[in-house]
């Protein structure tokens, strides 16, 4: 599994830049210092070996539970919920986000997933568009949905969203039905 | 009372993007010749809302900014908000031409989260149905494309074999656009033997119907040189900007998720993954036109292949029971109750699925902290990033040609918004 053996040589490559490596129904996810994100992204793709040759997609999540907002989860009183959802999880300020990459090697037909954790307020993540174009409208929607700014992108803007519009619609404490009056029509002739 | 919006074209942030990308010293403009040119939202050959701002020196376009979100309806967001079950009718519309494929794609997605594992004939019933999807959106790709470029006839043609599948569509799942045909781990009703003529006898035609279109287009020299060397992208700068689908196979790039990452019972299956040099207009629609053919084969060869048995998982918990069962059982009365109230309770973890869609690698990307509802859904739609890869494509090329690039792109706006 070229995924392995490209965390095994990110290890050897670089210093403490491998935070964790889940393997989930056969699909490895390797969180990443989110400084260093550049740096491993052109390794990966440029590795004689690992070859990771495409960004399939860049998307960010939001890891907050939002405690008094009932419109979040319709089912509160789900029965699943057993202890689950009942020891939330505390999110520290500064994990609250992650972008996740999905990479791609032609080479070896194989995918690779990597992970940064991105803090509420004033970090910037290293942006990956040097390294693959198709990056470039994936971080803009990650920016118009998140509102996570990305260092070195050439042209981030709103993608979806209108450009005087001031919310982050995807972030978990964004109601489902919209905040009234944030999106104003045109007047009535 | 005035609203604080302004649609004043000149100070938008796009507008600034296009000047400022594209402007060096080389570029000043002492003829006066440079003009911006806005194409679309509403014009028929951007195929729904795609919006072009275009830079033009002349006829010729020197930069290009496009821009989506005309039809962005929140649908990651909804996804947030409901069960795994209900979000399948929403899949329909996302790539409106091949409902039945987003359908199978997400049910994919789910059960590789879920880890159910759908039975033989259930498999072999969406191989059959991506197939008969890829094989409508072709049609009208084809049809569109040559229309785009001036040739009418071949939209009605390709018309007129797509209402046929249509209608093969209609007594295979009860509608003819919106199909909502997968469940998770399976499908909704077998595929019986009317349909499976219906199939066949569609089969038996189509090869025919295509090269009828093959006619009209490949030796016409009006559409040829309208699409030979237009929108011309290389196999490398085809993988930067992340094509997928029949657009990288047209700049050579041989990659097909269906033979490289296989899925449903593809492995089973003969077929020729299609390539073609050029890289232009007129390579993209020649792979179109020839993985119909391809398509022809596998459903044949499916058909051919396709078992007796069950088409749903034996998985009370996870999959919804039959309704004559649910009437009549205690039992199925309390899981499709359960079910339907609240989901299908996967386990925690994140999974990335992928299946290839007509119009290119269509990915699901699911984040489960268990109970009903996924945590996060993300759709990785293939009009998305093939509609970015066009200021490359674009440079260069004369202003009258921008409809034929667009045309073999074929990008569909419903997946490409969200």
């Amino acid at each position: 599994m070229i995924a392995q053996r490209a965390v095994e040589k990110l290890r050897e490559q670089f210093n403490d830049v491998v935070h964790e490596v889940i393997e989930f129904r056969e699909q490895l996810l390797v969180r990443i210092e989110t400084s260093s994100i550049r740096e491993v992204c052109q390794f990966l793709r440029d590795d004689e070996e690992l070859k990771f040759d495409m960004a399939i997609d860049v998307l960010g999540a939001d890891r907050l539970v939002p405690v008094d907002n009932p419109t979040m989860h319709g089912y509160v009183n789900d029965p699943f919920d057993r202890e689950l959802r009942s020891k939330q999880e505390h999110i520290p300020a500064d994990e609250r986000f992650e972008v996740i990459y999905v990479l791609y090697s032609n080479m070896n037909n194989e995918y690779i997933r990597l992970k940064v954790r991105v803090a509420e307020e004033g970090q910037r993540v290293p942006s990956v568009v040097a390294v693959w174009k198709s990056a470039d409208c994936a971080e803009r929607e990650v920016y118009d949905m998140f509102g996570i700014e990305f260092e070195g992108h050439p042209d981030l803007r709103r993608i979806y969203m209108p450009e005087y519009f001031e919310h982050y619609p995807l972030r978990k404490d964004f109601p489902l039905m919209g905040i009234p009056g944030s999106l104003p029509l045109p007047d009535k002739q | 009372m005035k609203t604080d919006y302004t649609p004043d074209t000149s100070k938008s942030k796009i507008y600034e993007a296009l000047i400022d990308q594209y402007t060096s010293i080389e570029s000043d403009d002492p003829l006066g010749s440079d003009m911006v040119l806005n194409f679309g939202p509403q014009h028929p050959a951007t195929h729904g809302v795609l919006r072009l701002l275009l830079r033009l020196d002349g006829e010729r376009i020197i930069g290009c900014v496009p821009e989506v979100g005309y039809l962005h309806r929140g649908y990651e967001k909804l996804a947030e908000n409901m069960t795994y079950h209900e979000y399948i009718p929403h899949t329909d519309r996302l790539d409106y031409l091949s409902p039945l494929a987003n359908n199978m794609a997400y049910a994919l997605a789910v059960e590789r989260l879920a880890g159910i594992e759908v039975p033989p004939r259930a498999q072999y019933i969406r191989t059959i149905c991506s197939e008969l999807a890829r094989i409508s959106s072709h049609l009208m790709a084809t049809g569109s494309m040559a229309m785009d470029v001036g040739a009418l006839t071949v939209l009605l043609w390709t018309f007129r074999e797509r209402e046929k599948l249509y209608d093969i569509f209609e007594v295979l799942t009860g509608a003819r656009f919106t199909t909502s045909y997968s469940r998770i781990g399976g499908v909704a009703q077998d595929l019986t033997a009317d349909v499976e003529k219906m199939i066949h006898e569609f089969l038996d035609y189509l090869p025919e119907a295509i090269h009828e279109c093959e006619r009209l287009l490949n030796r016409n020299r009006i559409f040829v040189e309208r699409c030979d060397g237009i929108g011309i992208i290389n196999g490398d700068d085809a993988i930067a900007y992340g094509l997928t689908g029949p657009n990288l196979r047209g700049s050579g790039v041989g990659r097909d998720l269906r033979r490289d990452r296989p899925y449903f019972v593809y492995p089973e299956l003969d077929f020729d993954v299609i390539t073609h040099e050029g890289g232009d207009s007129l390579a993209r629609y020649y792979v179109r036109l020839d993985e119909m053919y391809e398509s022809v084969k596998i459903v044949r060869q499916c058909l051919d292949k396709i078992p007796e048995g069950e088409i749903h998982a034996n998985k009370p918990k996870k999959v919804l029971p039959r309704k004559e069962r649910v009437y009549t059982r205690m039992e199925e009365m309390i899981h499709d109750f359960m079910l339907v109230n609240f989901g299908i309770d996967p386990p925690a973890g994140e999974v990335y699925s992928a299946v290839e869609n007509p119009k290119g690698e269509l990915g699901f990307y699911i984040q489960s902290k268990g109970g009903g509802v996924p945590w996060r859904l993300k759709i990785r739609s293939p009009s998305f990033v093939n509609i970015h890869a066009l200021p490359h494509m674009l440079k260069g090329v004369m202003v009258s040609d921008v409809v034929a690039v667009i045309g073999s792109l074929d990008p569909v706006m419903g997946e490409a918004d969200k």
